[in-house]
């Protein structure tokens, strides 16, 4: 078990790509951190290099307050899953298992004992003599862990070990992977691009982009108090809502109608000096159906009335999609959160707005609904940076 | 198709008719050329068989008849014959063995580098590219006695290719040199079924470079570098052209390929060299059958089913 600290680490790959610039990141002793972000924004290799299987070019990397930078990775007593599980396919799920602890020379009463503990903690024991093509994805996957588990490293880092399995599986693979770094208490690394597993698994979540941290908190703040748009838009499903604002004498101009900030909203914004247009950011779950709805609350929140283009009943509750007219918001965090999840519902006369109501609410495909929000829960950004107005962290 | 399924065996009749049409078919797509094949393989092998069992010697063509199996107990008796048996077997498993471990040394090099890999590539191969008696020529000028550069460094007085020791090992040189490029190419091929992470996850569980080549690289690899021991081993089972022009078989360094030769061609002898062909062929077999059988080589071509 073992703290870990990346300090300043950048990573430059020989072609001259700067695959990760001074991240920052303190793992305490036990934690369990996810490393999250879309594709090629340096994920991996921050991971390699807390492995040693990618050489540091700046920075420096300590685990229990010792520099090992120059450790080769057999030194440095961690252990990883790797997506592929990389399973010995010569040797049986037993040998596979028991070959780290076979080059620690531990003495052959102490390995099969730890491998048939290993073996009946993930369920493997009636598999153990087998090969590893032989077996399912589950089931591999589960020797993987198994065999990182074994010798009782400081650390275990994990390289997007899920995502070769189906969706079914993929979710109780994710609970028992949870509970199993609860009860072995050992530092966990693990490495993902989908926020689900994100916020479902970690202790503490780092999002990062294009090679830069981008924040790195609970799963809650990163929820509530994104600190920037990327953030904002990558943490959540189905994402937040953005739209263009204008700011004036203390109002807000908006695709969803002009309404007066909230006092609270209006402070952090005044102590951030937030520019004339912003973009205005509202989660779907701070939306209701203002019918079913009180006056009093109500007059407490803005309202607008659209056409709902998709409903999608989930039984608790309904998502419902408008689209409102007017401009829609633009910035480059939000060119790449729509690439990378692949919408191109970037309509020419509006932007689309999920929310989520009430199962009670009577919307109907095709018909006008009248919505009120919550103005109290918007978040605002600049547009040129992406950086929040709202919420000082 | 509703009443197949009430038995296994119909069930497996049933499905089988469409197979069947199937493979009668590829037995009519590989008939031509499965005739081919015999007309040009099949029937200088059986040919050679029944010359074999005759006394058959060109200069005496009267003393021509069927003999049995005497010309192989002539040849089976015969110090001669046990010599070039000898001395092919030392140069195979040598020069093999050699080849083996250098080709892994440059299959090793070509994968892991970086920079002007197709220039190295090409190099490396240069050897295989020169025709085997050309190749052999310059061996022998090379250690010419007189004004070979190579005897002149090594054995200035000597004359290397009229000695038994030395001549055999300029002919094991000049065949690993010829054929580590082979080697190495099909070498190459196996190192690239290694997957990457399985390395890494080597190194991880603490596995030094040298126990990352011998216990998860070399049994990954292992049925490529069967495969090219295999074919390499049937090669130089039957090596001919360096001994021809390296020393023409004297001094004891005759393989039973020149031995072949001698009584065959030279000699005019068919019936014992007939014999002997039909022993190579024979050991040739034998070989290939414990490449295949004991050490569980799969055939060219046919992928091992355990993985993907
Ligand atoms: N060996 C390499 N040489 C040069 N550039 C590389 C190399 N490996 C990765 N990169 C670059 O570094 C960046 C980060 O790659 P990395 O593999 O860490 O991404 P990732 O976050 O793990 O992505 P993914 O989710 O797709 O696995 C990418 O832009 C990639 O192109
Ligand atoms: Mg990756």
């Amino acid at each position: 078990m073992a703290e870990i600290v990346l300090d300043k680490v950048t990573k430059r790959y020989p072609d001259g790509a700067l695959a990760v610039s001074e991240v920052d990141i303190r793992i305490a002793d036990g934690e369990f951190v996810i490393l999250v972000g879309p594709s090629g924004c340096g994920k991996s290799t921050t991971l390699n290099m807390i492995a040693g299987l990618e050489d540091i070019t700046e920075g420096e990397l300590r685990i229990d307050g010792e520099r090992v930078n120059e450790r080769a990775p057999k030194d440095r007593d961690i252990a990883m899953v790797f997506q592929s599980y990389a399973l010995y396919p010569h040797m049986s799920v037993r040998e596979n298992m028991a070959f780290p602890l076979r080059l620690a020379k531990v003495d052959k009463e102490t390995v099969r004992q730890k491998v048939e503990e290993a073996a009946r903690i993930l369920d493997l024991t009636q598999h153990l003599d087998r090969k590893p093509g032989n077996l399912s994805g589950g089931q591999r996957q589960r020797v993987a862990m198994g065999r990182a588990i074994v010798r009782d490293p400081k650390a275990f880092l994990m390289d997007e070990p899920l995502s070769n399995l189906d969706a079914k599986l993929r979710v109780q693979m994710r609970t028992s992977v949870a509970k199993l770094q609860k009860r072995l208490g050992t530092t966990t690394v693990y490495v993902t691009h989908d926020q689900t597993e994100a916020m479902t698994l970690g202790d503490r979540v780092v999002v990062m982009r294009g090679g830069l941290v981008q924040q790195i908190g609970s799963p809650q703040s990163l929820y509530e108090q994104p600190a920037n748009l990327f953030v904002a838009g990558f943490i959540g499903s189905p994402s937040m809502n953005f739209l263009p604002a204008t700011l004036a004498d203390g109002h807000l101009h908006t695709p969803l109608g002009d309404f007066p900030l909230t006092d609270r909203v209006r402070r952090l914004a005044e102590t951030a000096n937030a520019p004339r247009e912003l973009i205005m950011g509202l989660r779907p779950e701070h939306f209701e159906d203002a019918g079913l709805l009180d006056d009093a609350e109500k007059a407490r929140g803005g309202t607008f009335t659209a056409s709902v283009d998709v409903l999608e009943s989930m039984g608790s509750d309904k998502y419902a999609y408008f689209t409102v007219e007017g401009e829609t918001a633009t910035s480059a965090e939000l060119e790449e959160l729509a690439a990378e999840s692949g919408s191109t519902e970037m309509t020419d006369n509006g932007s689309q707005v999920v929310t989520r109501l009430s199962a009670a609410s009577g919307a109907r495909i095709g018909s006008d609904l009248t919505v009120w929000f919550d103005p109290d829960k918007i978040h605002l950004f600049d547009p040129q940076d992406g950086r929040t107005l709202t919420y000082s962290s | 198709m509703s009443e197949a399924v009430d038995t296994p065996r119909a069930a497996v009749k049933g499905a089988s008719d469409g197979k069947k049409a199937e493979r009668r078919l590829a037995f009519w797509l590989c008939a031509p050329a499965a005739l081919v094949m015999l007309a040009v393989t099949g029937y200088p092998i059986i040919y050679s068989i029944w010359l074999s069992l005759q006394r058959y010697d060109l200069r005496f063509p009267s003393q021509h008849e069927f003999v049995g199996l005497d010309n192989y107990i002539t040849v089976l008796t015969n110090s001669y014959w046990w010599t070039a048996f000898g001395v092919t077997a030392f140069i195979t498993i040598v020069s093999v063995v050699i080849e083996l471990v250098l080709g892994m040394a440059l299959a090793l090099i070509m994968h892991r580098t970086l920079v002007a890999r197709g220039l190295i590539r090409t190099v490396a191969l240069i050897p295989y590219g020169i025709v085997t008696v050309v190749a052999a020529f310059s061996w022998r000028y090379a250690w010419d006695a007189n004004t070979g550069y190579l005897s002149q460094l090594f054995d200035p007085d000597g004359a290397p290719l009229t000695q038994r020791a030395s001549a055999l090992t300029i002919i094991i040189a000049a065949e690993v040199w010829k054929t580590v490029p082979f080697m190495a190419l099909l070498l190459m091929a196996g190192l690239a079924l290694v997957p990457e992470d399985l390395l890494k996850a080597a190194s991880m569980d603490g596995a030094t470079a040298w126990q990352r080549f011998t216990k998860v690289m070399l049994p990954v690899m292992k049925p490529a570098i069967l495969v090219a021991l295999l074919f390499r081993t049937l090669d130089a089972f039957r090596v001919f052209d360096n001994i021809f022009v390296l020393t023409s078989g004297a001094q004891e360094t005759g393989s039973v390929s020149m031995q072949t030769y001698n009584n065959l061609i030279k000699g005019l002898n068919l019936g014992i060299g007939s014999t002997m062909s039909v022993l190579i062929f024979l050991a040739v077999a034998l070989i290939a059958f414990i490449f295949v059988k004991v050490f569980g080589a799969a055939a060219p071509g046919n992928s091992d089913n355990g993985r993907r």
